[in-house]
């Protein structure tokens, strides 16, 4: 195959050549490097320009905000918006803080362990309806989880469970797309002889899980976990659905319910540094843990 | 004397049979064991409300009176999908979201695909730097990303109406008819970073020989990219149009955070917000049906895609 294409490229390199004599023999040509350059740079700003102007305005008077230039700090008003925040509604933001942690945290590593023992179970057994188990949880895969939200507030309303920490928990804790994950890296990445070898030395089957799986399943558990984080935190739609109070919702319903309710007397500047607030830690994060983005293992798995 | 010369498998395979079933079985066991906690849950949190659901799409509450006591339960059959597929709203809603993904999902995977391969180019500048900046927004929590679009559509708190004024056009990002564009840029600014590091991941696993090799013969760069590295990251494409085209069904944060501060997208804009609409008018079982066909449809769309693409690829 590789030898065709060769055969292609050379055609229609020569092909090109009259057009282009000189290009090729510099080493690192300059235009291709600007063009490439300009269009990154392009996007760059595109990705750059809101994220600059939340933190631009997070530091603005109310005032400043309507009448300044957007894009520009005028005054320094941060550490005063970020007290409003807290103070606002006798601190329920650091309440909200409190139960994103709950919901994200706490939801995305439970999710996590379960997912790996699944996965592991999946990826390194041999047992009767292995096979069909593995194609439920890749169907699971396929709806997501947003889908789930309203049928699971029609049965939660109807068994009581609504406007508690485990309406929005509960779901949390299920990631078919971590197991999904963590079965075909565990089948990869653990081998059979260093099973068989633990087994031989006695080790019970829990223990093999816990001592061998888990830590060479690490680096794929880091991955299911940063997924599982962020879907927690974008469905929105589930903790919208079930929570009523605003003392069991997370940041991200809190927040909108602020940007909505302008005319209640909460101003601009406390929904944009609140905004910035939720972010900053995030971010930082995610730039550490960024190698963790494995989306290879799952561009393996779906051919 | 074969004996030495069987590879370990075949080996492994004359164990005497007895201790082996006996170790299978507890090795199923325990495999089982590991497997519960997740198998309840599953069960209890995906499986059960669907079939919940598929059950209460089947009735109707008829309403006596004041309708204060509840009213009676009505078995109607597909009574509750034939009012689903009948309503204006519903029906719109998915011709809004296929308007919006039709163009924002190609749009997106060729801005992505671009942008990896330049990320993946020996001539590119400042490649790490570039690759953080375009992950960013991805990591950037998709609600909060709603509000602060929400506030920078604003005329005067954000920028872009005065910088579009100043060239004399005058737009309002939160009116009916700019609610398409406004929302597929934002999903496009959101979601762009991810495909980019699906695609780039991708080529970085082509092997350095074939695209050297490539311009050993002469080829320029676009000419090996577009011969090699495209044809050999296909699968990664792939992946990111299914997960885009899910990612278009599901719409729900963007417009319905966007809707309570834009008066020109309704409260039913998308699939998922109309059945929201139902289940907040009291009409749990019209929302049951709702839902159904709307996990029916992401189900046979990104499957039917999966198996579409496989196939070409199998054929070519």
């Amino acid at each position: 195959m590789s030898t065709v294409t060769t055969q292609t490229i050379v055609q229609s390199g020569s092909n090109k050549r009259a057009r282009r004599p000189l290009g090729r023999t510099r080493r690192i040509p300059m235009g291709p490097r600007v063009s490439a350059f300009i269009v990154m740079g392009i996007f760059g700003l595109y990705s750059l320009i809101p994220m600059w102007w939340l933190l631009v305005s997070s530091t603005k008077s109310p005032e400043n905000l309507f009448t300044t230039n957007p894009m520009w700090f005028s005054g320094f008003d941060l550490w005063g918006n970020i007290s409003d925040v807290f103070a606002q509604q006798n601190g329920i933001y650091a309440v909200w803080t409190g139960n994103t942690i709950i919901y994200c945290i706490g939801g995305a590593l439970v999710s996590t362990l379960l997912s790996a023992m699944a996965g592991f179970a999946l990826g390194k057994y041999e047992f009767r309806g292995r096979k069909l188990i593995a194609n439920i949880i890749l169907a699971a895969v396929l709806v997501p989880a947003v889908l789930f939200a309203l049928p699971l507030y029609l049965m939660f309303s109807e068994i009581g469970l609504v406007n508690t920490y485990f309406a929005v928990l509960l779901p949390a804790l299920v990631s078919p797309f971590g197991v999904y994950l963590a079965r075909i890296y565990a089948a990869q990445a653990i081998p059979d002889e260093l099973l068989e070898a633990a087994r031989l030395d006695g080790a019970g089957e829990f223990r093999i899980f816990f001592r061998l799986g888990l830590p060479i399943m690490m680096p794929a558990l880091v991955t299911v976990f940063l997924y599982q984080f962020v879907a927690i935190w974008s469905n929105y739609l589930l903790p919208v659905l079930m929570l009523n109070s605003d003392t069991l919702q997370p940041l991200s319903v809190g927040l909108v319910n602020w940007r909505e309710r302008l005319t209640e007397g909460i101003p601009y500047n406390i929904t944009i540094t609140g905004s910035l607030l939720a972010v900053v830690p995030l971010l930082i994060a995610f730039g550490i843990l960024q190698r963790y983005w494995r989306s290879d293992l799952t561009a393996g798995g779906v051919k | 004397m074969t004996a030495p010369a069987l590879p370990a498998e075949l080996a492994a395979q004359q164990e005497p049979a007895p201790r082996r079933r006996q170790s299978s079985s507890h090795k199923t066991r325990s495999a089982l064991l590991l497997l519960t906690p997740f198998s309840l849950l599953f069960l209890g949190v995906m499986i059960a409300p669907i079939v919940y659901a598929l059950v209460q799409s089947l009735f109707r509450v008829q309403r006596s009176g004041l309708g204060l006591g509840g009213g009676e339960t009505l078995f109607v059959g597909i009574e509750n999908y034939i009012t689903a597929l009948q309503n204006k709203d519903f029906i719109a809603s998915f011709g809004r979201v296929f308007g919006i993904g039709i163009v924002q999902v190609p749009l997106m995977l060729l801005i992505a695909l671009v942008l990896a391969l330049l990320l993946d180019a020996a001539f590119a500048p400042l490649r790490r730097t570039f690759r953080l900046i375009f992950f960013l927004p991805y990591a950037f929590p998709a609600v909060i990303a709603a509000i602060m679009w929400s506030f920078l559509y604003q005329p005067r708190i954000g920028p872009f109406s005065d910088w579009l004024a100043a060239i004399g056009l005058d737009v309002n990002f939160l009116s009916g008819d700019m609610a398409f564009f406004s929302i597929g840029n934002m999903m496009i600014w959101g979601y762009t970073g991810f495909n980019m590091l699906i695609i780039y991941s991708a080529l970085q696993a082509v092997p350095e020989e074939l695209s050297e090799a490539a311009s050993l013969d002469g080829a320029g760069w676009w000419q090996t990219a577009w011969n090699i590295k495209i044809p050999a990251v296909r699968p990664a494409i792939i992946l990111s149009a299914v997960f885009s085209i899910i990612g278009t069904i599901q719409l729900y944060n963007d417009p319905a955070i966007l809707s309570k501060v834009a008066p020109g997208i309704s409260s039913t804009f998308t699939p998922i917000m109309a059945a929201q609409q139902s289940a907040a008018a009291n009409n749990y079982n019209l929302a049951a049906a709702q839902s159904i066909i709307l996990a029916l449809v992401a189900f046979v769309l990104s499957f039917g895609f999966l198996k579409f693409t496989q196939r070409k690829g199998a054929e070519s």
